[in-house]
């Protein structure tokens, strides 16, 4: 009895705040816009057949016609394929050279990766706004040097929005990739060099393959929050900068369709469970590679 | 004896100035006297006074603490007890349910889990305000607590429990004086992450707070939005200021601990 009490208070409260906002944007996402509080219909108040019969697709059909939504998955996609890239280029060297560093100084090495996660999100992509605007710190650096006599316009551009990812999400990049690499035996790669490798071709062909597991769940721990992302495209991109995060909040708040931010919502799921299957499936490899 | 090479030395010289400079730069303007952030013009500490002096700054500190404090406290007694049933429980009916919800807050884009949770109050008509900032805090960051905790759990020693019950306790004084003494950093450090998401987050409090409930965030976003703003700066400062040493500290006591536990078990090892 005490038993089912402790598993029902934490069910209760995630089906409830969980699982059922959840149908509920699912639901709206079939219904139609109107006038009214809230502004969708059909409602529960019309009954369940009324409310059955009035849901359709539309919303679906819209979003495939409007070839602003489309342009968004797309942009997003390629916008968080490439900055985990980018980010992978910047995290891998810092992984791998924090695995060599002497013992004694990886704990700090380590607390100075996870340090920045603890400061605010919102804060660390702030920072980025007055060093890469028009009259910024980095083009009166530049300038100052030389090397350009005309300011260069980063800020609200893609190239921002690249920066801001990999910036946020390097930890995340750099913990997996450092753990796999950290449980690598250092004889193999001498071995490898015994045998005739050099060092480019060992690194090649024994760490990159012993770190594949940590390369590919950093990968996904950047992909999955960045295809979703809000606040980096609304601070540090332009009017062009596209991406669904930003489209759902604005269709929610400025032009105030609930029906159609909720297809958004729906659509946007359906594209980051593929992503998500496979980061669990990388993990459970693994677990089980471990075990 | 592993030596860094020159390569080794670069990639963490470059990858920590990236890492660090924004926000060093961020703190050394928040003393910058000009209102022109990007122009230097002498020392001056009167950000910091101006901010202080600013009602809607504090009394958005003060929601923003009191919904951290009260959502990360619940999370954490929600969390432990679903990762407690989780390891614990074996096969119950709706587990694959039960531990699908713990797991897919954690990936499930925060414009998602806005906007569903509040088109749920609306639905149920319920008034927003710190209490639905609240709820919507709790259910995410119970699912990180969940897992923080429960990888503790999995590599707890069950045979200690069963020697209380053994011994006569019941389960709760078991589980009171037995497990959670020993899961104890992996719950403190989950009310820590719970703590830090909420007083964090801006984009599910933009869906869920109402206009008598605005949170930092929020406040820090409306004021962002118009560009870099030198209050902004200080109050960025002080934030970074209070979660370095927050860091540090917790970092030497936990190293302090270690070094205690190392030093009694050569004295056990001795006294054997």
């Amino acid at each position: 009895m005490r038993r089912f009490a402790l598993i029902a208070v934490p069910y209760t409260w995630l089906l409830a705040l969980f699982l059922i906002p959840f149908l509920i944007v699912f639901k709206i996402s079939l219904s139609d816009i109107d006038l009214a509080i809230p502004p969708y219909t059909p409602t529960m108040k019309d009954g369940f057949s009324a409310l059955i019969q009035g849901l359709d697709f539309e919303n679906f059909v819209f979003l495939t016609t409007d070839d602003l939504y489309y342009k968004a998955y797309l942009s997003s996609l390629k916008i968080a394929l490439i900055s985990t890239f980018l980010t992978l280029l910047v995290g891998y060297p810092m992984a791998y050279s924090m695995s060599r560093a002497p013992e004694e100084w990886r704990a700090t090495l380590m607390m100075l990766v996870i340090l920045p996660f603890w400061t605010s999100f919102l804060i660390r992509v702030y920072a980025w706004i007055g060093i890469l605007s028009n009259e910024g710190l980095l083009n009166q650096l530049l300038l100052w040097l030389g090397v350009i006599s005309d300011p260069l316009t980063i800020l609200n551009t893609n190239t921002a929005v690249y920066i801001g990812i990999v910036y946020t999400y390097l930890p995340f990049m750099i913990l997996p990739i450092y753990a796999a690499l950290d449980r690598m035996d250092d004889s193999l790669i001498e071995a490898a060099e015994d045998l005739g490798c050099s060092r480019l071709s060992a690194f090649w062909l024994v760490t990159i393959p012993l770190s594949k597991s940590g390369i590919i769940a950093g990968c996904f721990l950047v992909f999955i929050p960045a295809l979703g992302e809000f606040v980096i495209p609304s601070l540090l991109g332009g009017s062009g900068t596209l991406m669904i995060g930003k489209v759902l909040f604005e269709e929610f708040f400025n032009n105030r369709d609930w029906p159609v931010a909720s297809a958004v919502a729906v659509i946007l799921l359906l594209i980051l469970i593929i992503p998500i299957v496979l980061f669990q499936r990388n993990q459970q490899k693994q677990a089980e590679a471990e075990a | 004896m592993k030596r860094l090479s020159t390569f080794n030395i670069t990639a963490l010289t470059l990858g920590f100035a990236f890492l660090y400079l924004p926000m060093i730069l961020l703190v050394i303007y928040s003393f910058n006297a000009s209102k022109l952030v990007t122009v230097w013009a002498g020392f001056s500490t009167k950000w910091y006074g101006e901010l202080l002096r600013d009602e809607a700054f504090l009394d958005a500190a003060w929601v923003t603490i009191k919904v951290a404090v009260m959502s990360s406290t619940l999370a954490t007694v929600l969390g432990t007890t679903a990762a407690y049933v989780l390891v614990n429980s074996g096969r119950f009916f709706g587990r694959t349910l039960f531990s699908g919800m713990i797991y897919a807050p954690l990936v499930m884009p925060e414009v998602i889990t806005g906007l569903s949770l509040l088109l749920l109050f609306i639905g149920i008509g319920l008034d927003r305000g710190v209490l639905t900032i609240v709820l919507a805090h709790t259910t995410f960051a119970m699912c990180y607590v969940s897992v923080v905790v429960s990888s503790r759990l999995v590599s707890f020693d069950k045979s200690l429990e069963e020697a209380a019950l053994d011994l006569g306790c019941t389960r709760l004084e078991a589980f009171r004086l037995v497990t959670l003494p020993i899961i104890a950093p992996a719950v403190i450090s989950g009310w820590l992450l719970a703590f830090t998401l909420s007083l964090d987050d801006l984009v599910i409090a933009s869906f869920v707070s109402g206009p008598s409930s605005t949170t930092l965030p929020i406040k820090i976003w409306s004021a962002v939005r118009l560009g870099v703003s030198p209050e902004i700066n200080a109050l960025s400062t002080m934030m970074i200021g209070v979660v370095t040493i927050g860091v540090i500290s917790a970092s030497l006591v936990s190293k302090r601990n270690s070094v205690r536990a190392q030093k009694d078990a050569q004295a056990a090892e001795r006294t054997v």
